[in-house]
């Protein structure tokens, strides 16, 4: 792999560019692989990644339906971070983000993690003892946050307005660490550095079968013909349900629309991350200046990629109320993506019913922020068999015994 | 933006008229179940790709429960029909046959 | 240079002249201008700066399609970034100022990146700024960020209002050219209700442009009489200023009209989004023109064929004195006839078909045009402005044959449909291969709800480009979706329309089509992000294969016009570098909307106070105009304090308790949920929905219940009063009313569907009123009325209905606060005035309101949980030692189950216990009880955690309730809660009732 640097780029200039090479090679599957990852979007390309780096399997195919990235890598609001509540979470995205941090260096591919700061805003007397629970959490977790009053929330972001009528906010949880990266160069850099391995990414090649011999997998069927492994990893997302299916079991989870819309882009008004959830809105501004905006999930299964566009409202009313001059910005563009959602919220990496066949799916809306993470550890679950201390919480076993991760406190509401 | 015609009140209810509440026919396992039947009551899902049953309520309106049946891929519905009821009438599930002959659903096709 | 002509200018009432500014420059042009129009009268063809290089930019078009000329337009609340010249209507005093740029548009540094282009291909930015890792933070993305976006970010609030509408059609026809006009005319004589709506202030499209005939009258005067025709028609609802935004499912779109950005000065809203909903939909979208890809092509000056030919026609305006044309297909050539009918000159039409044009090139050249068939522009000269045109042989790689000095050059490189609003909701499209476009495939058209197509294509926008043809099409999907909607009245006869033979077009991608990687990098794709040939290239060449990939990484079609003039070029140059058939290679998807949509339509009314609905109790006016701090608990809000004067929220918590527990206080609980469950089976019901046995509870009693979801996990609580044998009553939590009536009507409707059972929920149909304190009984006594509210006429954990005073009351003995009680329910039109009633005979006691927090404060001295701070969704009864709550007589309960998995029958569950700080302060909140030693993952250990704590003025101490492993076997022990600041706080864990703990003063 020739190495991307500015000295590069300058050599590069000098020949108008003709001498770049792929960035991934495009192979022809192989008869066999020690290990199959379906899916290559940032957790199927992360956990090839650190297989080989961590664990030096690189014997390894990620196959594809179709194109790397595609997926819901490609459709999130890239918002990273790790201010989360149970110590599982906390330790699987705490440990994602802090690779995020050194991401673009160790794959020589600029990433553009950005720890501009994620700012959650509290807006009823509930979310500031809950927010406040985190903080007291997060002290204990390793993971670096503050509960804010109203007056520091209005310096770190000028443009809101903290004395709504209705919901004024009350004050936030801010991870200074926290911020957002480029998703699609996140699948880009990983899927180079994969390939420079030696690894396969088989693009534009749907699974159709698993196939398993005396309860244990050993292949794929594929739209490009039959592929033995060893090992099996399904790191599909909102697919899961379906290639769980093809591999006899069932999961505990659903696929919804989750959507979002980005605005016109402006010139810098917003330099941190902010996350309101009583009224149902997260906003940013991306590099190149648009309003990068998260919406909610429909309540009904759908596999369209497009969701309702109540939910749209909802969002663009909840941000013209916190921040009044979104009200005089444009929607640009708006879609969807499908995420699976399991019976607690938190995802799900582990073993499955089927012998060496592993899964790491159920993201939900949380997917992006946690891929060097997910991927690290269905890397380690992959190599070694067994989960090691990142992912042993997330097996499926936990929903047979009730032992739930939930990050969806404060359920209730007061007297 | 879906629209369903609750089959109580016979409105063509907007999305925004509507709760979706999961999927339909699930059957209830309580005390005395083993734990891999309550496992899979409370939290495993068909989560299909294709034909679908599901429940709505009409909570905007009626406030009646009702049984859709849907394609996850298309959003075509098929019908609606009562929440009282073990399965899909008949003639849904004909109209699904007509168009994906080779359909099933748990233990319906 | 541009101008104004003496000729032409359909849409313009040269009678009224209309100032306007441009970056502070005072300007004038006439009513039914555009600013992009104007400004060209005024000779400003640069507007602009583009996205990446900071290249001079001038317009490009005249609609919707424009990517350069965006403007910051207007001021203070009624400023707005981003706005297209080209389809902003000029109005007097209108103000706008061109964009990012820096200092001045004709004078920006931010050009250096233009001439470190070649050090700044596609993709770039992922290959350098790693080092140092820093550095991309604070260095290189600040940079970055300060030199890309576009318009100004708005300061002030939005000074204009928007709405909603709601709509229902039958048909709704997108498109008001002579296509949509047709549709909507067909469709509405069948009989269907048709919505027409156009996006621009003119009906008409294109054709009263390019002219020819229509049933023996002029395109204009067609336009005219069938728009005075749906005028006419009551079942046809035409709206101009509205854009088609997008087609959702089961036949949802949006409408976005603008109603007064054309006269901002009209009262009124701004925008209506209409949301609607249509059983069929045409889109007349109409086409839109390509550019062509030759170096320079995005030189100021350098303009679409048709945007030349409308600025001169419907604006009266020349782009150029001498305009240089260059196409592949015949309909460019009607600029040039246009421009040489106005009087301008025409240096020359280079035809890049070997074959050349036909009945209008010879028309042309019957004018005196000079055409040059295959021939090409190898470049063009100019920076600020186009100066002249290099040309050469289409089929070689760019050697110049001649120069041609010129001040404007009109380009065609064929027409695209519009096929945004077809596929949005998922129609698909085919390749053309004559026209070489994608057009809808009306066999795949989006479905809806009954799995059958609901949009159809009318005119250019199904592919056909003659306008005969687009016609006869606009008829047949006029009458096809009426029928489709169940209307098959009989329409008219479509319209006949002379058509002019045109020669058949050639796909050109690339200009000339052996251009090399000099050219290719000045040949320009997409104009706003500076996308060029070199860069779809390049992505291809690094394996960025797919035509997402390549998107991304170049950012073709990203930029604000969403890719309409570059998409297919885009495609085309992709394919070509895969060598593989444009259809092979597909298309990116659709989205929503068309064009850019305000934010605050898609908010509508909904802001500041009426941002969401607001409930409100019968006594909300009294605290509000009593000081009351407010916290919002669901959609009510509810009293948080009553501070008086300039007191504390803590000052006034502590005032309230105090009175309270001393004397008597008044609570507004009338947010509590009320549900009525009644029938034969209401007993069996509640015993199924509450963990305790309901059934056995008797008429006239009281009983605290629990609900848990089939999970196990607590969700509610409150108390459950028996009314009669087939009657109770259900107290549920604030937030709960709805959540838990739905749940209850869940397992009625749709599992216990055979029992009796009835519920109601008639949280507001009653105000509820806590009168708390020892004082409470002389309070109620003393509005007098026959109610027996003594110890013995009204025990604890009953409750009686009857006259209090004048009012009809149901009074409840019961106690959230551990003093003696009544929580008096009257119906809601009585509410205020009991309220006022019981503060008038209270005033002798000092009676005073209090809020939640001393509520929640007095329940916490009592060991009372709370739902909400006990509980988080993850807490079972036996988590809070409420076994007495769980009843085992019963067989089944909702939760039973769930409660006997593993994890939650085990004895390590962190259980309820009191705590009290060894140094009297007040544990804060959300600390957690710290544990020796450290997890696998590195996160220190930890025991229990901390649920509720406050300040006790009663006790002059910091209290808390909290959950601690093995807590019960643990009394007295010390343990240590965290701080965010690494500290610990010491206290020791005892019994969580902390006052009156034998429950006498409640029971008096």
């Amino acid at each position: 792999m020739r190495r991307y640097s500015a000295f590069a780029i300058a050599r590069e200039a000098a020949r108008y560019h003709t001498g770049w090479e792929r960035a991934w090679r495009s192979p022809e599957p192989k008869k066999k692989y020690d290990v199959i990852i379906v899916g290559a979007g940032g957790h199927g390309l992360a956990t090839a990644y650190y297989l080989g780096k961590n664990h030096g399997i690189t014997k390894v195919a990620i196959i594809e339906k179709g194109w790397l990235g595609g997926g819901n890598t490609g459709r999130n609001t890239t918002i990273i971070r790790s201010n989360y509540l149970q110590d599982s979470s906390a330790a699987i995205y705490e440990k994602a983000r802090s690779l995020y941090e050194t991401m673009s260096q160790d794959l020589n591919y600029n990433v553009m993690f950005s720890p501009r700061g994620v700012l959650m805003l509290a807006q009823t007397e509930s979310e500031i003892r809950g927010y406040q629970r985190t903080a007291h959490a997060n002290a204990l977790q390793g993971v670096q946050t503050e509960f804010v009053g109203p007056e520091r929330v209005k310096e770190l972001v000028p443009i809101i307005n903290i004395d709504g009528p209705r919901y004024p906010v009350l004050g936030g949880l801010w991870q200074a660490r926290g911020g957002t990266g480029r998703h699609d160069a996140v699948a880009w850099g990983y899927a180079r550095a994969c390939s420079d391995m030696g690894m396969d990414i088989i693009q534009k090649c749907e699974v159709v079968g698993v196939r398993q011999e005396a309860g244990k997998v050993v292949g794929v069927d594929t739209t490009k013909g039959p592929i033995d492994c060893d090992k099996l990893g399904l790191v599909v997302a909102g697919n899961s349900g379906d290639l769980a299916n093809m591999a006899g079991f069932r999961l505990p989870m659903e696929s919804v629309a989750l959507q979002a819309l980005v605005s016109e882009p402006i010139k810098p008004c917003m330099d941190i991350v902010v996350m309101a959830n009583t009224v149902h809105g997260y906003m940013s501004q991306s590099d190149k200046g648009e309003m990068v905006i998260g919406g909610g999930t429909d309540g009904f299964n759908n596999y369209t990629q497009r969701g309702s566009f109540h939910h749209i409202e909802e969002t663009v009313r909840a941000l013209c109320e916190t921040f009044p001059m979104v009200s005089r910005l444009k929607m640009l563009r708006q879609w969807g993506g499908i995420v699976d959602v399991t019976g607690d919220r938190s995802p799900v990496i582990g073993k499955t019913p089927l012998g060496n066949c592993f899964i790491n799916a159920g993201w939900g809306t949380g997917g992006f922020k946690a891929i060097p993470g997910g991927g690290w550890a269905t890397a380690e679950l992959i190599a070694k068999g067994e989960p090691g201390p990142l992912s042993a919480e997330f097996g499926m076993e936990r929903f047979i015994e009730g032992r739930f991760i939930d990050e969806s406190v404060a359920a209730g509401v007061a007297h | 933006m879906l629209t369903l015609q609750c089959p109580y009140c016979g409105v063509w209810a907007e999305e925004t008229e509507l709760h979706a509440e999961g999927e339909a026919h699930l059957k209830r396992f309580g005390p005395g179940s083993s734990d891999d039947e309550f496992e899979s009551y409370l939290f495993m899902r068909e989560n299909p790709k294709g034909v679908h049953f599901e429940r709505w309520r009409h909570s905007n309106g009626c406030g009646k429960f009702f049984h859709a049946a849907r394609s996850t891929t298309t959003l075509e519905v098929f019908g609606t029909y009562s929440a009282q009821t073990l399965e899909p009438p008949q003639d849904i599930k004909d109209k699904i046959s007509a168009k994906y002959p080779n359909w099933s659903w748990r233990d319906f096709s | 240079m541009s101008t104004r002509l003496t000729s032409g200018g359909r849409l313009l009432n040269k009678s009224k002249q209309v100032s306007f500014s441009f970056n502070g420059k005072k300007l004038t042009g006439y009513e039914g201008d555009t600013l992009a129009s104007a400004l060209l009268a005024n000779d400003q063809m640069l507007m602009g700066r583009s996205f990446k290089y900071h290249r001079p930019r001038g317009v490009v078009a005249s609609g919707a399609e424009e990517p350069n000329a965006l403007v910051n337009l207007g001021a203070g609340g009624k400023f707005e970034p981003n706005q297209r010249a080209t389809t902003t209507e000029l109005y007097d005093g209108l103000s706008a100022t061109s964009q990012n740029h820096w200092p001045s548009l004709e004078f920006d540094v931010g050009v250096a990146n233009n001439y470190a282009a070649r050090f700044l291909p596609a993709g770039f930015y992922y290959k350098t700024f790693m080092a140092p890792r820093a550095a991309w933070k604070h260095v290189f993305e600040p940079i970055v960020r300060q030199s890309a976006g576009l318009g100004k970010a708005p300061k002030d609030r939005d000074a204009d209002r928007y709405e909603h509408y709601y709509a229902f059609f039958d048909v709704v026809v997108v498109g008001g050219g002579v296509a949509g006009l047709q549709a909507a005319k067909a469709a509405g004589q069948a009989g269907a209700k048709v919505l027409l709506m156009e996006q621009t202030a003119h009906w008409g499209g294109r054709a009263p442009v390019d002219g020819g005939e229509i049933d023996g009258k002029s395109a204009e005067d067609f336009v005219n009489a069938t728009v005075a025709e749906l005028n006419a028609m009551d079942n046809v609802t035409i709206r101009s200023r509205m854009m088609g935004a997008g087609v959702y499912d089961h036949g949802y779109m949006l409408g976005y009209e603008r109603l007064t950005d054309h006269a901002p000065a009209v009262a009124g809203p701004r925008h209506r989004l209409w949301r609607i909903r249509a059983k069929q939909i045409v889109t007349a979208t109409g086409a839109i023109e390509r550019p062509l890809s030759f170096a320079g092509n995005d030189i100021p000056g350098v303009m679409l064929a048709s945007a030349v030919r409308d600025y001169s026609v419907n604006f009266g305006v020349s782009s150029g004195d001498r305009t240089v044309v260059v196409t592949n297909n015949d309909d460019a050539y009607r600029t040039a006839i246009a421009l040489k009918n106005a009087g301008l000159e025409v240096p020359v039409i280079l035809d890049a078909r070997a074959t050349g044009g036909g009945a209008l090139a010879d028309e042309a050249k019957a004018l005196g045009i000079r055409v040059e068939n295959g021939k090409a522009i190898a470049k063009v000269k100019g920076g600020k402005r186009v100066t002249g045109v290099a040309i050469c042989a289409q089929a070689g790689e760019g050697a110049v044959l001649e120069e041609i000095m010129c001040d404007a050059v009109a380009m065609s490189g064929g027409w695209s449909p519009v096929v945004h609003l077809w596929s949005h909701c998922g129609g698909k499209l085919i390749w053309d291969e004559t026209q070489a476009h994608f057009r809808p495939d009306p066999d795949r058209a989006p479905t809806s709800h009954d799995g059958n197509g609901f949009v159809v294509t009318a005119g250019t926008a199904s592919g056909p480009l003659l306008t005969g043809d687009v016609l006869a099409d606009a008829q047949s999907a006029g009458i096809a979706v009426a029928k489709a909607a169940g209307f098959d009245g009989a329409a008219g006869a479509a319209p006949s329309a002379e058509a002019q033979a045109e020669a058949g077009m050639e796909p050109v991608w690339l200009m000339p089509q052996g251009a090399g990687p000099k050219l290719r990098m000045k040949a320009w794709l997409d104009y706003q992000n500076d996308v060029k040939v070199s860069d779809v290239k390049l992505a291809a060449q690094e394996g960025y294969e797919s035509v997402e990939h390549t998107k991304r990484y170049t950012t073709l079609g990203m930029a604000t016009d969403q890719g309409k003039l570059s998409n297919i070029n885009g495609l085309a140059v992709l394919s070509d570098a895969l060598n593989q058939p444009i259809p092979a290679t597909g298309t990116t998807t659709f989205r929503p909307p068309y064009t850019p949509i305000s934010m605050g339509s898609i908010a509508g009314e909904a802001r500041d106070e009426a941002f969401q609905p607001l409930r409100r109790t019968p006594i909300h006016d009294w605290h509000e105009a009593n000081g009351a701090f407010f916290e919002p608990v669901g959609q009510w809000r509810r009293p948080y304090c009553f501070p008086r004067g300039s007191e504390s929220h803590a000052d006034a918590v502590t005032r309230e308790i105090n009175q309270t527990r001393k004397s008597v206080g008044l609570l507004d609980a009338s947010t509590l949920g009320k549900i009525i469950v009644k029938g034969p089976d209401a007993g069996k019901f509640l015993d199924m929905m509450y963990t305790n046995m309901m059934s056995t509870l008797k008429p006239g009693k009281c009983r605290y219940g629990l609900m848990c979801n089939e999970n196990g996990f607590l969700i509610d609580d409150g108390v459950v009063a028996r009314i009669d044998e087939d009657t109770f009553l259900c107290h549920t939590t604030t937030g709960g009313a709805e959540r838990i009536h739905g749940w209850m009507e869940d397992w009625l409707q749709c599992e216990w569907w055979d029992w009796e059972v009835f519920t109601a929920n008639v949280t507001e149909q009653y105000a509820q009123i806590a009168v708390v304190g020892p004082n409470a009984r002389k309070v109620i006594e003393k509005l007098g009325g026959e109610m027996d509210v003594s110890k013995e006429g009204l025990a604890f954990m009953s409750w009686k209905d009857g006259k209090i005073g004048d009012f009809d009351a149901r009074a409840y003995r019961i106690s959230f606060s551990g003093e003696l009680s009544y929580e008096i329910a009257v119906p809601a039109s009585q509410g205020r005035a009991f309220w006022d009633a019981l503060l008038a005979a209270g005033e002798e006691f000092g009676i005073m309101p209090y809020g939640t927090e001393a509520l929640h404060v007095m329940r916490a001295e009592k060991g009372f949980i709370m739902i909400g701070d006990e509980t988080d969704g993850t807490i079972i009864p036996q988590d809070l030692n409420m076994q007495w709550a769980i009843s085992k007589k019963k067989e089944d309960f909702l939760g039973k189950r769930a409660q006997l998995r593993d994890h939650m029958a085990s004895p390590d569950r962190w259980k309820l216990a009191g705590f009290e700080t060894v140094d009297g302060s007040v544990i804060p909140d959300g600390s957690y009880i710290v544990a020796s030693g450290s997890n696998a993952n590195n996160q220190r250990n930890v025991q229990g955690r901390v649920t509720s704590t406050y300040y006790s003025p009663t006790l002059d101490r910091g209290i808390a309730m909290g959950l601690l492993h093995n807590a019960l076997d643990r009394m007295g022990e010390v343990v240590e809660f965290n701080k965010v600041d690494g500290s610990t706080v010491k206290a020791k864990v005892v019994d969580p009732v902390f006052y009156d703990k034998d429950g006498e003063k409640q029971n008096v």
